[in-house]
């Protein structure tokens, strides 16, 4: 948090001395945060790219985790999927976005796909590597007290899988960050998506980094509730 | 057939014992045998296991103990042989048996009671009916005023009275029970003992323990079953007589209970290295 003052302050300065009008001063920068931030358009825009980074981002946790929890649990389908999982995790997903406009077309649904590619490895590998380290009496008990595959499922695999599960969350929620961004620019210049092609193409700097400064604190609050959930469940992480 | 089978199991028994009725035998091994690739866990074991009573499995480390108790849980297939408790064959897990983990096997995640109420959990039991239930096993087993509390806020010892204490809520009539006392130090041990003798006569259910402890096994057994390792089998069943009534320090001096010791002591002396 001080690291942030700091770099604030840096900001500021750098903004003062007039270097470059890539650079404006932070204060100009918070300024016009508050101007724009109750305009219509600003909202659209809002409303729009949280649509898609929450459809990206739910999508992401429901299909990654019970994917995540199968391959940790059958070696055959780990073997199957991870190489895959891996590839995606580093591949450069902004060039398949064309190819997700030719199939899925030029709205929404390719932008919340886009979203979603961004997200979804990482929270199905950690999810995997939770579930590879519960510990075998743990299933077995479940077992050996009936428990039916689904009840495993949720009663067992995922709350013992928890702390590496929200780990992958915080990450994948920050990728999605990214992921629906460029998606927005490259598919239909809608949501903030268009707020920066409109700003930056008409050099609005002040404007361009208030809307990234927006976006940062919404991504940067939503990474803390995560961090803070996974401290809240970090007591049982070292023991299962 | 199955008479012949008893009789061939107790050939080599160097204790003559009157064979435990087998209409009276909770848990029955017949000819197991199981392998883990190419190491033999167990070879052609058998061995009877009377209803009521609690028999210890004793022998060195790595003998399939582990591994038996297993199959009798349905956790692990036989490779040949059959188990069956209550005269029905074991394909799986089932309600009439449940297991002690040596390593606890407890729920982080969850506090006391709710661990001790999941084995009803997982049978559909409502909520305040179990509760219920796992309020009277937390106190039996000395944990009252804990069931709030989780698994990492308790002693070793504690923990593994949970595990207990979940086993026995689900009210099965057999009990598996992988080296229980083992996270437990000596005074406890001790005390966990003579609460383990208490519990087998109020609880009436069949126990099979496993332990280490030559002194534990035949401190608290009816019945002992030493296995000899490389592959497993029974080398002896030895049924103490003479001072299951007594109290605890009496027995601990009693010369049945010492020569038991020793005799046991003199055949696995071999298989320590
Ligand atoms: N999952 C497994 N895969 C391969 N070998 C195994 C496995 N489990 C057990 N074994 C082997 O089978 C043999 C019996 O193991 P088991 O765990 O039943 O022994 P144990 O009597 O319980 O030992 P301990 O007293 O140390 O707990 C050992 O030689 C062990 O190495
Ligand atoms: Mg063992």
């Amino acid at each position: 948090m001080s690291s942030l003052v700091i770099w604030a302050l840096l900001w500021e300065i750098i903004g003062r001395m007039d270097l470059t009008f890539f650079i404006p001063p932070l204060s100009h920068v918070i300024v016009t945060l508050f101007d724009i931030i109750g305009t219509p358009a600003f909202l659209k825009a809002l409303s729009e790219t949280g649509y898609a980074f929450f459809g990206g981002v739910v999508a992401s946790i429901v299909i990654g985790i019970p994917v995540g929890i199968l391959i940790g649990k059958s070696r055959l389908l780990d073997e199957m999927i991870l190489p895959w999982v891996n590839i995606f995790l580093s591949a450069p997903l902004t060039a398949l976005v064309p190819v997700l406009m030719v199939l899925f077309g030029f709205g929404m649904t390719s932008i919340i796909i886009t979203t979603t590619l961004f997200a979804i490895w990482i929270i199905i590998l950690n999810t995997r590597a939770g579930v590879m380290q519960i510990n075998r009496s743990m299933i077995e008990m479940a077992r050996s007290f009936g428990a039916k595959p689904l009840e495993a499922f949720f009663k067992i695999y995922f709350w013992a899988a928890l702390p590496e599960i929200l780990g992958g969350v915080r990450i994948g929620v920050i990728r999605a960050v990214k992921g629906v961004i460029i998606g927005q620019l490259l598919i239909s210049i809608v949501g903030f998506g268009a707020l920066f092609e409109l700003y930056s193409s008409n050099f609005l700097m002040t404007h361009f980094w208030a809307v990234l400064v927006v976006l940062f604190a919404m991504a940067f609050s939503i990474s803390e509730v995560l961090a803070y959930l996974e401290r809240r469940v970090a007591y049982y992480a070292a023991k299962r | 057939m199955a008479m012949h089978q008893i009789e061939k199991s107790y050939d080599n028994l160097q204790v003559v014992v009157p064979p435990a009725d087998v209409a009276q035998s909770a848990v029955s091994v017949r000819n197991v045998s199981k392998g883990y690739g190419n190491v033999e866990a167990l070879r052609d074991l058998s061995l009877e296991f009377p209803r009521g009573q609690l028999t210890s499995l004793l022998g060195p480390s790595g003998c399939g103990k582990t591994t038996l108790l297993k199959i009798i849980a349905g956790l692990l297939k036989a490779d040949s042989g059959d188990v069956e408790v209550n005269g029905v064959k074991v394909a799986g897990p089932g309600p009439d048996r449940a297991f002690v983990f040596q390593d606890f096997a407890l729920l982080p995640w969850a506090n006391v009671m709710r661990n001790v109420a999941f084995g009803l959990e997982l049978r559909g039991i409502a909520k305040s009916e179990r509760e219920a239930i796992a309020e009277k096993y937390i106190k039996n087993v000395g944990l009252a005023g804990f069931e709030r509390s989780y698994p990492h806020e308790l002693s070793g010892g504690m923990r593994q009275r949970v595990g207990l204490a979940r086993a026995l809520s689900v009210d099965a009539q057999v009990l598996l029970l992988d080296e229980p006392f083992s996270a437990v130090d000596e005074q406890n041990r001790r005390k966990f003992q003579e609460d383990m003798l208490e519990l087998v006569q109020k609880e009436k259910k069949t126990f099979i323990f496993v332990t280490h402890s030559i002194e534990e096994a035949v401190y608290v057994s009816d019945q002992i079953a030493v296995l000899l390792p490389r592959p497993s089998r029974v080398s002896e069943v030895i049924r103490p007589t003479s001072f299951r009534h007594k109290d605890a320090a009496n027995i601990r001096r009693d010369p049945e209970y010492l020569d038991i010791i020793d005799r046991i002591w003199a055949s696995l002396r071999n298989y320590v290295e």
